[in-house]
């Protein structure tokens, strides 16, 4: 059991570690703790059911499906089209609410402000698409057997293997390219940054993208594994904050890690507590980290 | 007219037992700068408290010890107050935006303990059959309500008048000072953590008594009366009123509840029956409107701090202002 | 008559323009000139060259490069217009590698210029470019300030603007920078500095100004201040009221 908990963990962390580093690097880069984050979650899996709609262009992912996964490639696109969207999405939040209360307000009040916001875009899924439950496809997939006798379904493998692509990317990016390296200059100095010529605007814009193309993915990934449901980010507030928390604010490889650290634990939380509380296990995660180690597990302090 | 008179009457006891949650918030975030995210976690508790020392006992459910309404009253506040020692003791040293975080993990978790600790809060069902004290003392439901409002009043009175004199004598100059600068307070002798502690505490105690004062009136509890929406709500009260004055608090309390309750009422008359479900949606969509246009255009609500320089009215925070030279 | 390097007129400036700590700085520096801004605490010194450097908000008067106006202007703007600035605290970017800090330092320039200034910038410091690949946290206090004055020179300003340069450094370190400081203004570029090291600093500097309680006070060749007894008078914290006459 214990090495099914393990692996079940390793999958939901990955999609968690997905959302969080979004909302890392927002802590970190815009300064504030933006509550609307895993509603981006949320949008990016209906984003894909309304490409599914659309998918007569593309034909129906769940149609062909490439042996042994349940989907075809129409699925990729899927999945750009979620970040597309989702991007544009964030930018148009930035430029309504953030920006202007960057610039007139502290930062606490934009986490009011995200409150408000994250309010917003819950409930609008729910007018738009209703409360029941959506799958993309109903169809039912064979699990593969490794041994110690542990199951993962083929969707599973894909998820895991996207996120260490994504990661991989996210890191050559933040590393090799001018604007990653400015990012990462930004997080630590933003004046800094600003006198070398770096327009923070762009670098902001920026964050705004990878968290949103990010959260997006996690979210279509999640709609793969279980049904969709309007608090589907909601519900995953805490695990995002408790990865981004415990990995420190703005470190990537902090994000992922955190986010594995959070899927164990909860799925191996109910080898010793009620699973009726394993939502309370991120909480317990956050405090504990915020209680003996402030700036993270892998947080920079900044000398 | 007496459709009228008695729905008013139902309308101010839930909006001015809402007001004291909010006065209790002003006190932690408006006067302290504390961010307390799980505003309905602290009702809960309150409401709890009231059910278990009031309610009726039962064979299957600890509790139920049938004590008088003031006991309950008072009970709910030394509930959630504890609650409020054991969690501020954790949580109060943290920078705002892992408070707000760590706050709202605890409504998250005490959401849970109700729903799932069944020998004690039962379960999603709840405890019904809390006495409402005013039903031994009159006859009819509109003399009822008016009682239990004048209650309501007293109480919210009581609170108001209190928290008047706390905040503008030493202790709330104090609340300030640290609120404003905390080195500097710390280095006139005062001890900031602790006072930081005691108006978190001291607003959580409100916010328990306001879930007491709900639970007393509507005469059962359960989880989902304290789901995250109530906090979204109380704050948005705050935000609206201005917060760092209480008048303004119970101004955004009156206001926020008139609004729920009067779109709640049009949706109902106007929405078609199929969209019905969904009218909360609509609710929660025109206060998270309402929240953000507030911090947009008026970040000062209606009624801000009087007199004093808030941080959180003047243009930068004051922890993200550079070091003067 | 030909324009300064920088001129700046009249500048109020502050973190809250309702509290300005800045009331009305009047300050030129011209092509070739080391020209060092000293005064107390709270004189100001910092807020003016950040102000000018686009990090504190102008609310009043103007600042213009090479006659150029650009009062107001962005700070990213304003290192592609010729203006370095090397801020005292936080002077480079420690969780970065000091290669990297030398990108972020050429954000203002074309990519393919930027590769180019790196190489020739590290090819004059070979002390830095050898540990090119390291986290700029674990250099000393004279290195970082080193990489530093090369992250702004990377655009080649025309003004570069140092914000006590020589703090925490020890008194060999501080000798070296000033000579490398010097250099800085041989082929036509100007420095404005901050300096708490006021002596020192006037030493190897053209001219000077004296600034206090947010207002000019004295300013003049560096070789006249030295001379000057007012300037101890005023580090010992004379009350404007008593040197009202000479600043303003």
């Amino acid at each position: 059991m214990f090495l099914q908990h393990l692996v079940d963990g390793i999958l939901s962390g990955a999609i968690i570690a997905l959302g969080a580093i979004g909302l890392s690097f927002t802590m970190k880069i815009l300064r504030f703790a933006n509550f609307s984050h895993s509603e981006l979650l949320t949008w990016g899996a209906y984003f894909a059911v309304v490409f599914f709609a659309m998918a007569g262009v593309f034909g129906n992912p769940f149609a062909a499906p490439i042996a042994p996964f349940s989907f075809g490639w129409p699925l990729l696109v899927a999945l750009v089209f979620s970040a597309v969207s989702t991007s544009v999405l964030a930018l148009v939040l930035h430029r309504l609410v953030y920006r202007r209360l960057s610039r007139t307000a502290g930062h606490m009040t934009m986490v009011f402000a995200s409150f408000g916001v994250a309010l917003l875009l819950r409930n609008f899924v729910l007018l738009i698409f209703g409360a029941d439950p959506i799958y993309y496809s109903t169809a039912l997939q064979f699990a593969i057997r490794l041994p110690g006798g542990i199951r993962v379904m083929p969707d599973q493998v894909f998820l895991l293997g996207l996120t260490v692509v994504i990661v991989i990317a996210l890191h050559l990016f933040m590393t090799r390219s001018r604007t990653g390296i400015s990012m990462r200059a930004v997080s630590e100095n933003p004046d800094l940054a600003r006198v070398s010529g770096v327009n923070t605007d762009t670098i902001i814009a920026w964050v705004w993208v990878i968290g949103a193309s990010g959260a997006a993915i996690a979210g279509v990934l999640y709609g793969l594994t279980v049904q969709l449901r309007p608090e589907l980010g909601f519900a995953l507030i805490l695990p995002l904050f408790a990865a981004a928390i415990l990995g420190g604010t703005g470190s990537l490889y902090g994000a992922v890690i955190g986010g594995l650290v959070v899927g164990i634990s909860e799925n191996l939380s109910v080898m010793v507590i009620p699973s009726t509380y394993k939502p309370a296990v991120p909480f317990l995660l956050i405090l504990a980290v915020l209680y003996f180690r402030p700036e993270g597990l892998f947080g920079e302090r900044n000398t | 007219m007496i459709g009228v008179l008695s729905y008013l009457i139902f309308f101010l006891i839930l909006a001015l037992t809402l007001g004291v949650a909010v006065l209790g918030l002003n006190l932690q975030w408006g006067f302290t700068g504390l961010f307390n995210a799980g505003v309905a976690g602290f009702l809960a508790v309150g409401g709890y408290a009231m059910a278990m020392l009031t309610g009726p006992s039962r064979a299957a459910v600890f509790g139920g010890f049938e004590l008088p309404f003031v006991v309950g009253l008072l009970g709910a506040m030394i509930a959630s107050g504890l609650a409020a020692i054991v969690i501020g003791l954790l949580t109060i040293r943290l920078r705002h935006e892992y408070l707000a975080v760590a706050t709202f993990g605890i409504a998250v978790t005490i959401q849970l303990v109700c729903v799932n600790w069944e020998p004690v809060t039962g379960g999603t069902l709840g405890l019904i059959g809390i006495p409402n004290p005013t039903k031994a003392m009159v006859e009819g439901s509109l003399a009822q309500n008016a009682i239990y409002l004048a209650i309501v009043l007293i109480v919210t009175a009581i609170a108001y008048t209190g928290l008047q004199r706390l905040v503008q004598g030493p202790w709330g100059r104090t609340l300030k000072a640290i609120r404003e600068d905390e080195t500097a307070a710390a280095s006139l002798g005062k001890n900031p953590v602790r006072i930081r502690l005691e108006a978190f505490v001291l607003g959580c105690m409100l916010m328990g008594l306001s879930g007491a004062l709900y639970v007393g009136f509507i005469g059962y509890v359960s989880p989902f009366d304290f789901l995250p929406i109530v906090t979204f709500q109380i704050w948005t009260m705050l935000i609206v009123g201005g917060s760092a004055n209480n008048r303004g608090a119970l101004l955004g309390a009156l206001i926020v509840w008139g609004v729920w309750t009067m779109s709640g009422f049009f949706i109902a008359r106007v929405v078609p029956p199929e969209w019905q479900a969904q009218s909360g949606a609509i609710q929660a969509v025109l206060i998270g409107l309402i929240l953000v246009i507030v911090l947009l255009f008026r970040p000062r609500g209606l009624i801000g701090e009087e007199i004093h320089v808030s941080r959180h009215a003047r243009s930068a925070p004051a922890d993200a202002r550079p070091e003067a030279p | 008559m030909s324009a300064h390097l920088l001129e700046a007129t009249g500048i109020v400036a502050g973190y809250r323009p309702d509290l300005p700590i800045l009331h009305g700085i009047a300050l030129y520096v011209d092509e070739g000139e080391v020209v060092t801004i000293i005064g107390p605490n709270g004189a100001g010194k910092s807020t003016f060259v950040k102000a000018v450097a686009g990090l504190v908000g102008i609310t009043a008067g103007r600042v213009t490069i090479d006659g150029r106006d650009v009062t107001g202007r962005p700070a990213h703007r304003l290192a592609g217009e010729g203006v370095g600035f090397v801020p005292q605290t936080g002077n480079v970017f420690t969780t970065l590698t000091i290669q990297e800090n030398l990108v972020v330092g050429g954000s203002a320039l074309p990519r393919a210029e930027a590769v180019r200034r790196t190489d020739q910038v590290l090819s004059i410091y070979p002390a830095l470019a050898s540990r090119r690949s390291e986290k700029a946290g674990v250099l000393s206090g004279g290195q970082r300030q080193m990489l530093a004055i090369a992250r702004a020179l990377l655009t080649q300003p025309r003004l570069i603007m140092l914000d006590e340069p020589t703090a925490g450094l020890s008194p060999m370190a501080a000798a070296e920078l000033f000579t490398l400081i010097r250099d800085l203004v041989k082929d036509g570029a100007g420095v404005l500095m901050v300096e708490q090291n006021a002596k020192a600093a006037l030493r190897m500097s053209d001219r000077g100004y004296v600034l206090a309680e947010g207002e000019n006070r004295i300013d003049g060749r560096a070789a006249d201040l030295l001379a000057n007894p007012e300037i101890g008078e005023i580090f010992l914290g004379v009350r404007p009221g008593t040197a009202k006459a000479e600043g303003g």
